[in-house]
């Protein structure tokens, strides 16, 4: 119980830190490491109350693929980093109102201000059930049954931004001679090579 | 005395403390050593392709070869670029060492020789070998050399397209064991090899093969790291520790990935006959020859092979793998719903 209670110390102390870290520090780069590093405890946060599921997902699609795409794309910018903390100030009264909205949202969720129907299940009957069944079939119990139209239409959604940011940055550029894989296996001797005849002094 | 000292190392924190610490060490240390020889026998088998002897000289059969480039390595000095972003570029090694030695702790080496058992053991070593790309990415931005970030750009693109298709092989492997607990995958594949998964999932195999040379970087994928072009990409900048730490990363990365290989799809610890001993020890012993296997495979595939193009890479990750990989899960998700095999739990 004690090394529990240290990791959940260590692990929430090193995430608001983090957290901190990535609004105050001047480099953008660092700011995304240090967003990194902050989804990494959180996944320490998730497995310490039993949700190992949610805490691989978080490591696999946050900081596997969603902030190496971030971290690719801040790299190659050519910022101006004293330019970029001017408007620190300016920024803060939204930062702010974004935050208490958020924070207002949380405690509605967790029944706060009287209990609404189809609120999150507070943490102690949540622990009992994890026990009950192993994490993954829990999520693939309720997923796929109770929530099915509401997980297909969140895969809809996706696809439907998916295709907006190609249809964005497709352009179609003429003059662009690609490779045809299917084309170049597909090619036989009989199309490829003609035997001439060459009469002499004639040419081909 | 023996009850109180079974006491200590069960009951008493500090006692458990020091068995996980014992466990870490007996998984580490031996994978070092099998990192130190699979540069050996890399460089044995590609001789042996070119017609060569390869390294003979450093002690019997040049046996000893590993330990002279290591030590050769530790007595270099350590040089960081006067423009390179000092904190950054010492921590991206250590992140790619790392990240190969704690995705162990979840792989069986025999029935129940296993450091963590976790119920979601696939998804820890998809996660952790997403990580990887860390080391190389800060690597190549912290050197502040146009080489090296080049060479980071270049892997952080080809292992971020190749982990989508990992990511759905893995999917069909857990629809046929019915679980994401490594050793009950390898439960699932016991009796004999006709029941390894690599048999009905045999162009999965193919594919996961295959994207793991695109995650460790090997030919024909060594594009990030291609001499021609960009000197040695991300290393270029590195020498000495740093350096060596990120050749062992590297290696144990690829044993990892074998190992992976051979839990899912070579029946991980299980005899390939049924009446073949798969104890705990011969389990091991099994185990180890299969990735061993697999390893000789990635040397062969480097001494034989040349590089592919950029783009060629790219298509064949996207416009390939990625939509056979999706078409098999359907297939597998099919054929186990309408032929009555979907595993029970």
């Amino acid at each position: 119980m004690i090394l529990q209670a240290l990791a959940f110390y260590v692990f929430a102390a090193v995430t608001m830190a983090s957290g901190a870290m990535v609004v105050v520090s001047r480099n953008p780069v660092y700011s995304v490491l240090f967003l990194i590093l902050a989804f990494f405890n959180a996944a320490g946060l998730f497995v310490l109350i039993g949700a190992e599921f949610v805490a691989m997902i978080l490591v696999i699609v946050y900081v596997g693929a969603v902030a190496v795409l971030f971290l690719f794309v801040v790299m190659m910018l050519d910022i101006n980093i004293t330019k970029l903390k001017e408007g620190f100030l300016e920024y803060l009264p939204v930062g702010a109102l974004v935050a208490i909205v958020l924070a207002l949202e949380i405690m509605f969720g967790l029944g706060v201000f009287g209990s609404t129907p189809g609120t999150v299940m507070t943490l102690g009957q949540h622990g009992a059930k994890v026990a009950a069944v192993e994490n993954t079939r829990a999520i693939g119990q309720v997923l796929y049954t109770q929530y099915f139209y509401l997980f297909q239409v969140a895969g809809a959604v996706l696809l439907v931004a998916m295709i907006g940011a190609i249809v964005l940055t497709l352009r179609s550029r003429p003059g662009v001679r690609r490779q045809k894989v299917g084309e170049q296996l597909y090619r036989s001797k009989a199309d490829a090579i003609s035997v001439v005849k060459v009469t002499t002094r004639g040419g081909v | 005395m023996l009850p109180v000292l079974i006491d200590f190392f069960t009951n008493n924190w500090l006692g458990r403390a020091l068995v996980i610490l014992a466990e870490c060490l007996a998984v580490t240390v031996p994978l070092l050593v099998a990192v130190a020889y699979m540069t050996y026998v890399d460089r044995k088998v590609w001789a042996s392709i070119q017609l060569r002897r390869g390294p003979n000289v450093v002690g019997p059969f040049g046996l000893l070869q590993p330990f002279a480039d290591g030590l050769k390595l530790m007595l270099k000095e350590t040089i960081v670029p006067s423009s390179a972003n000092s904190v950054l570029f010492i921590i991206a090694p250590m992140i790619t060492f790392l990240t190969a030695l704690i995705a162990w702790a979840v792989v069986p080496f025999g029935d129940g020789v296993v450091i963590a058992n976790i119920n979601v053991g696939i998804l820890y070593l998809f996660a952790i070998s997403s990580l990887g790309v860390y080391g190389v990415i800060i690597a190549g931005w912290a050197s502040n050399s146009k080489y090296a970030f080049l060479g980071a750009l270049r892997s952080a693109a080809q292992m971020v397209s190749y982990e989508v298709s990992i990511g759905f092989v893995l999917i069909t492997v857990l629809l046929c064991a019915g679980s994401l607990n490594l050793s009950k995958v390898v439960l699932a594949q016991s009796g004999g090899f006709w029941h390894w998964y690599c048999l009905p999932l045999l162009p999965m195999f193919v594919i996961y093969f295959v994207s793991s040379l695109a995650e460790t970087n090997r030919t024909p994928f060594d594009l990030p790291m291609s001499e021609a072009e960009l000197v040695q990409g991300f290393q270029t900048e590195y020498s000495s520790m740093p350096f060596a730490l990120f050749f062992l990363g590297e290696y144990a990365n690829m044993i990892l990935l074998s190992a992976l290989g051979a839990v899912l799809f070579l029946g991980g610890w299980m005899a390939p006959l049924p009446f073949l001993p798969s104890n705990a020890a011969w389990g091991v012993f099994w185990f180890a020859s299969k990735i061993a296997f697999l390893l000789f495979v990635f040397s062969w595939t480097k001494g034989t092979l040349p590089r592919y193009r950029y783009d060629q890479l790219m298509r064949l990750g996207w416009k390939v793998f990625l939509p056979v990989s999706l078409a098999y899960v359907v297939l597998t998700a099919a054929v186990l719903q309408f032929g009555g095999w979907v595993p029970k739990s």
